[in-house]
């Protein structure tokens, strides 16, 4: 009868860690690894492997690890997922693989994405093999945007044989997970090596290239044979509420780029700087708000509230990084609702708000917030950071003629990542608006079979 | 990495460099900026495009050093490189025959404006235009903005050179005279809210070049929002060009104090440059 309980995973100390950015996590030791692999019971029709995104073989990679075979381990791992190293840091194991293993109806499911990112950090450590590639055809594809999902499309083409030129608008590839997840939480190195892994496959990276701007999706059909475009959501939203625009006040984005891709805690060795005071609140509750929060106890402030309109049962972060916020004192306000920032000298000095109850069930299947009449109280802060989600980045809908958009804003695809226009597909957040790594990756490997099929044709 | 193909010193402390940039100088339109970080540490920063060589493959920009980026950037000579260079961002002006332009420039914002007063005269526009500077020393680009211009006002703080005042001054003057059917500004913040003050009793419309902080510059951060017509708007990607009647550059001119207090901190750690 195997244990109820995953191998716990060692974690650095919740008041020593808000001092610092190294990661909170610190991974399985070979010895928990081989253990927590012994849990798995195995089963013939593995639901797990039914609930990830891109389809690991889940239980096979499981029992290398029992076997002690770390290197079949990742060679299983690596069939389907290019960035495992990433997805075992990020991933919503909880709604997909882990959710459906049978353990996890008695007991605590068997930990899937400790064990990835154990084999994959084992890997890195020994030095990341390449695999064999297929010839080389004589077909090019142009991926637009270097995030998971078109680092993912770009991984699968190569290793098929074709060309691939990645273009990224930023200085630096990766995504949302270089510029938006925190240090502590996703180490900029193991981003780096897994981006490495991918130039290895022969993928080109040409950085500071904004389509749309510096080539046109037009001129890309010119030279390539397909074209992908993997945008992501990096449109931030905003309240629209008076005093939005004083001084101390940021979009997630923008307070998550200056911190990770900016490195702005390291000002003045680097030059970005940003500005954190005593008191901060976070508007929003998902796990972009969790990781400004936490940037924000990081960057030196004393007292960190996330205000939220509804409750903590609606709350869209993941539930582990809910309790990483608390751990490191984080405080709540729910049923909140933020309707005045007031400032002093151009600077925010408060966040006038309601407070709320929840009424019935909305589009979105949760309970509505509505506010209470007379409940207005100010809460004093010194720095806002608003991150209420994302939209899908307008640029290229916008410079791109015929590229059919979605009500929402998204890119619009069919069921194979096909646009309006032929030859050109996308997915990820770009057609989806914000939602997960591994979900850009899944649309991503769908992509990549169609753009396969397409140039073969 | 983008190379420095030549660089000089325009007016003290501003110096105009120009890197190699094939697919850019291509792309780009007057009224346009990049974004460049000089390297592992730096910081991104918007420019103006200043001048631009498609055969050569290569763009210019002009700067004042204010700050410790553009000092730094000062420092690099020749054959030297940075190590990102983004663009062209944001819309390019709109030119059109309007008739009677007046193009406003001061400061370094005098060198992007010359591409614009350029291109507003071979669309057959009547462009006169206005520079100003502190003194005669900090004036640029006079002998371009002649020739791009129909007739061409100085106008120096000290009265070293032309007008003894403000740019203004002279726009105040030219309106008297004659009909203006579009004016365009270029430069000091506080410079566009004056322009837009003069012309807005007049109703001219008048179009400036706002230059807020910016980070990404693409449309991803929102640190260079701005308020036109009570609507958020966001400069990289909605602008740089906005209707001067509309935008609040109260606003605009307390968030561009932002960082001063950093901004004296990276400064003082600028050991490389010596000035
Ligand atoms: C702070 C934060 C925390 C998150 N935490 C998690 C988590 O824990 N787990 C999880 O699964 N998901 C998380 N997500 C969501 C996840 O990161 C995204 O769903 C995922 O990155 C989407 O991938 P993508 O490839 O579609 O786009 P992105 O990662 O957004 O990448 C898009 C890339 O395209 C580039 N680009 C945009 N426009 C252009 C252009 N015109 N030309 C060239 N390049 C362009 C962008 O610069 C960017 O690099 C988080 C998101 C954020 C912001
Ligand atoms: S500079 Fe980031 S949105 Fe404009």
């Amino acid at each position: 009868m195997p244990s109820l309980k995953k191998q716990p995973m060692s974690e650095q100390e919740g008041d020593k860690r808000i001092h610092n950015f190294d990661e909170v996590a610190l991974g399985y030791t070979p010895e928990q690894a081989i253990t927590e692999a012994k849990r798995c019971l195995q089963c013939a029709k593995p639901g797990c492997t039914q609930g990830c995104p891109v389809g690991i073989e889940i239980p096979a990679f499981i029992r290398c690890i029992a076997d002690e075979d770390f290197e079949g381990a990742i060679r299983v791992i690596k069939k389907r997922n290019n960035l495992p190293a990433i997805c075992g840091r990020v991933c919503p194991y909880e709604n997909q693989c882990e959710k459906f293993c049978v353990l996890g109806k008695k007991g605590e499911p068997e930990g899937i994405g400790r064990l990835e990112r154990f084999v994959a950090d084992y890997e890195r450590k020994k030095g990341i093999q390449i695999p064999e590639k297929a010839e080389a055809t004589d077909k090019r594809i142009a991926i637009v945007g270097s995030g998971p999902a078109g680092l993912t499309v770009a991984a699968d083409l190569a290793k098929l044989g074709h060309d691939v030129v990645i273009y990224e608008a930023l200085h630096e590839s990766g995504g949302v997970l270089i510029y938006g997840i925190p240090e502590f939480r996703l180490p900029k190195d193991v981003v780096k090596a897994e981006i490495e892994y991918v130039k290895q496959l022969g993928v080109d990276i040409q950085t500071n290239v904004v389509i749309g701007k510096t080539i046109s999706i037009d001129e890309l059909r010119e030279e390539f044979d397909a074209i992908f475009i993997g945008t992501g959501a990096g449109l931030p939203h905003f309240m629209n509420i008076p005093g939005e625009n004083l001084c101390g006040i940021y979009s997630a984005n923008e307070f998550l780029i200056r911190t990770n891709l900016m490195r702005a805690y390291k000002f003045p060795e680097y030059d970005t700087p940003i500005k954190v005071g005593k008191r901060v609140a976070v508007i929003g509750a998902g796990n972009v708000a969790m990781d400004s929060a936490r940037v924000a106890l990081r960057l030196g402030a004393e007292d960190v509230r996330i205000v939220y309109r509804r409750s903590e049962k609606e709350m869209p972060a993941r539930a582990e990084e809910t309790a990483h916020a608390k751990e490191e004192g984080i405080k709540f306000e729910f049923l909140t609702n933020p309707i005045r920032m007031a400032g002093e000298n151009g600077w925010v000095k408060q966040l006038e708000c309601i407070r709320m109850k929840l009424g019935e069930p909305d589009e979105s299947g949760r309970r509505k917030p509505i506010p209470i009449e007379g409940s207005e109280f100010a809460l004093d802060v010194d720095t806002v950071v608003v991150a209420i989600g994302q939209k899908p980045n307008p640029l290229i809908a916008k410079m791109t003629k015929g590229l059919r958009i979605t009500e929402k804003g998204a890119v619009w695809v069919d069921e194979n990542g096909r646009t309006s226009i032929e030859g050109v597909f996308a997915g990820g957040d770009i057609t989806t608006g914000a939602a997960t790594v591994i979900e850009a990756m899944g649309a991503g490997k769908k992509a990549a079979r169609a753009i396969h099929e397409h140039i073969s044709r | 990495m983008y190379r420095i193909v030549a660089k000089k010193e325009v007016a003290p402390a501003v110096k105009s460099l120009t890197i190699d940039a094939p697919l850019l100088a291509k792309k780009a339109r007057p009224g346009q900026f990049i974004i460049i970080r000089i390297g592992e540490e730096g910081e991104r920063i918007p420019l103006t495009i200043a001048g631009l060589d498609v055969q050569q493959g290569t763009i210019t920009t002009i700067f004042l050093e204010v700050g410790k980026t553009t000092k730094q950037l000062g420092c690099l000579n020749e054959g030297d490189a940075i190590s990102d260079l983004a663009g062209p961002l944001g819309n390019p002006t709109e030119i059109k025959n309007y008739g009677s332009v007046v193009c406003v420039g001061g400061g370094v914002g005098v060198a992007p404006l010359y591409l614009v007063a350029k291109a507003l005269k071979d669309a057959g526009n009547e462009v006169i235009s206005i520079i100003g500077g502190r003194t005669k020393e900090l004036l640029i680009f006079e002998d371009e903005m002649q020739q791009a211009s129909d007739e061409l006002y100085i106008a120096t703080d000290d009265g070293s050179k032309g007008h003894h005042g403000f740019v203004t001054d002279v726009l105040q003057e030219l309106i008297a005279k004659q009909k203006i059917d579009r004016v365009l500004a270029v430069g000091p913040t506080v410079m566009m809210r004056a322009v837009a003050k003069v012309t807005k009793n007049h109703n001219i419309k008048t179009i400036v070049s706002l230059n807020p902080i910016m980070v990404d510059g693409t449309g991803m951060c929102g640190a260079c929002r701005v308020t036109v017509g009570g609507e958020t708007k966001f400069t990289c990607v909605d602008g740089p060009e906005f209707d001067a009647h509309l935008v609040d550059f109260e606003e605009l001119m307390n968030r561009q104090r932002t960082y001063i207090t950093e901004e004296k901190v990276a400064l003082e750690r600028c050991g490389r440059c010596r000035h």
